[in-house]
């Protein structure tokens, strides 16, 4: 079998190269034009179309009784009350800040937690089931018990956030874990990643997305619960936060209070996801290529 | 009964040495034997391609090699610990291509200011200088593949075991990968344990063909390939060999429709 015929090997790397030339699609940046009808124009929209349709509501006397729908004037008048008196942005710092930092606890508590569930059968068959049952738990139902344990002050607002956020971080940690494709686990020892080494370099990395899913609800329950705790728990030794403001509002009968209240909690919901968490998320899947663009 | 991999000290005259290895899976219909007795010798710088048809435990006995597994029983010992590749490229997709062959770097004790070079020079070696910063999605199968094969390089094992590495890829890439595959084994002369179905790419590859039975699989036959590199995969010996492979192989499968 020695027999050579005309040999037409040719030099692969040029051929390689055109190959790879081919095959790899050049991605260019989003002009802003169309980000700004893709992204930031449908939302305006639909804001602008609720405030029509509720100023709508009142121009036609279609509801007639401030104490129920107050115009949009008003609720806005209301805003330039609390900015004029300087408390607006009192208001928002007072919940902020405590959400914030009840935040940064239940994700010191969680994540430990969510790692031992993953990695420790004995820890998993024991409270895995009652960490998943805790997220269908409303948060409200542990003010009445931490009102009771704690009394009225911060420390039981932040049992709150704790008990709300802890099992979503947690969970998400542990479904991260759980995905991580067998595959990379095998890749990893076999390049000697094992124990420690493996869980630093290969099993966290991976597990980031799920993580950072459960970091998301972590937050936005955290949120919830807080809000919840505000408005059934006031006292004038805990400063107003949002659902205090909300809760005032009940109280002194305003309407237009309560909108601003309602419209301040969803807002900073909304701007902390946007700021933090969204861009967060879109930069780890966008690195491991899992963010398609539609 | 345990893989062992060998001190790098002892003089070993085998790049992986095989012995009487059988391995047995519980199934619920009971023990299921899926290797039988195997006993096969990888010289150093020897490539070896492992051939047969689905169930003849190929990726097991691989598995095996590279220590993820132990064998219910016979032995088996390498000069060090093993290199592995598998069908899918594996790449961590958290990091760049440069950053995941320099893991394997790290992962092996390499200092840190000498990575980086490091991983170039074999970006280099599988032609994709330039491509260090890109990320594992911004690169083709065939690229993804030839960085999969330079990580597996850094880890400067004496044997290179691959899974049936380029089946996944479509037939133009994987032309060429035989030949990179070639020439990076003339070059750095490492041991290589090639496991495949595809009777034409183990007889382009290899310097010798060793066919497995299925359910059990057991060493059928073998060949010694002397047709000189470099070969292409229309080459007329490679063909006549290749029909050759196939009739007995085809005899193998045959035996498991008559009962």
């Amino acid at each position: 079998m020695a027999s050579t015929e005309t040999k037409t090997v040719t030099d692969a790397g040029s051929v390689e190269a055109g190959l790879d030339a081919l095959e790899v699609a050049a991605a260019g940046r989003t002009p802003f034009r169309q980000t700004f009808t893709a992204k930031i124009l449908p939302p305006v929209i639909a804001t602008v179309v609720v405030l029509i349709v509720w100023q709508a509501l009142i121009s036609f006397k279609i509801v007639d009784d401030p104490t129920k729908l107050p115009s949009p004037a008003d609720v806005g008048g209301e805003f330039k009350r609390a900015w004029v008196e300087g408390t607006l942005l009192g208001y928002i710092w007072t919940s902020v800040s405590r959400g914030l930092l009840g935040f940064l606890f239940a994700l010191a508590i969680g994540t430990p937690l969510g790692l031992l569930v993953a990695r420790v059968k004995f820890v998993r068959a024991a409270i895995g089931p009652v960490l998943s049952g805790l997220q269908s738990l409303p948060s409200v139902a542990w003010v009445p018990p931490a009102v009771i344990w704690l009394g009225l002050d911060n420390s039981m607002m932040y049992a709150v956030i704790l008990l709300g956020a802890v099992p979503s971080i947690a969970n998400g940690l542990v479904s991260g874990i759980d995905q991580v494709p067998p595959l990379f686990l095998r890749a990893g020892r076999t390049m000697g990643a094992t124990g420690v080494r493996g869980a630093w370099h290969i099993v966290l990395p991976a597990a980031l997305p799920g993580y950072l899913a459960g970091l998301k609800q972590g937050w936005a329950f955290s949120w919830r619960s807080l809000m919840a705790a505000e408005i059934i728990a006031s006292s004038p030794d805990l400063g107003i936060g949002l659902g205090a403001l909300l809760e005032n509002g009940r109280n002194a009968s305003s309407m237009s209070m309560v909108f601003e209240a309602i419209f301040l909690i969803l807002f900073v919901g909304i701007a902390i996801d946007l700021l933090i968490f969204s861009p967060l998320e879109r930069w780890v899947l966008r690195s491991r290529g899992l963010l398609v663009k539609s | 009964m345990a893989t062992t991999f060998a001190e790098a000290a002892e003089t070993v005259e085998h790049a992986a040495r095989i012995e009487h290895v059988s391995k047995s899976f519980a199934t619920p219909g009971g023990q299921q034997l899926v290797l039988d007795d195997i006993s096969l010798d990888v010289a150093p710088g020897e490539f070896v391609t492992l051939l047969g048809a689905s169930g003849c435990g190929k990726s097991t006995l691989l598995n095996l090699v590279a220590g993820l597994d132990r064998p219910s029983a016979g032995s088996i010992a390498t000069d060090g610990r093993p290199a592995l590749m598998f069908q899918e490229h594996a790449l961590f997709p958290w990091l760049t291509a440069g950053k995941n062959i320099e893991l394997a770097l790290r992962l092996r004790g390499v200092a840190k200011n000498e990575r980086r070079e490091r991983a170039e020079r074999l970006l280099e070696l599988v032609r994709l200088q330039g491509s260090y910063g890109k990320r594992v999605h911004e690169l083709s199968g065939g690229m993804r593949q030839r960085v999969a094969m330079a990580r597996a390089l850094a880890q400067d094992s004496q044997l290179l075991l691959m899974d049936e590495p380029f089946a996944a890829l479509d037939a133009i890439t994987r032309d060429l990968l035989h030949d990179e595959l070639t020439r990076i084994w003339a070059e750095t002369g490492v041991s290589v344990l090639f496991v495949t179905h595809n009777v034409r790419e183990a007889v382009r590859l290899a310097q010798r063909v060793v066919l497995l039975s299925s359910r059990p699989g057991r060493v059928a036959r073998e060949w010694r390939v002397d047709i000189p590199q470099p070969r292409r995969i229309e080459d007329a010996p490679v063909a006549e060999l290749s029909l050759e492979i196939t009739e007995v192989l085809r005899g193998e499968i045959r035996r498991h429709g008559q009962h």
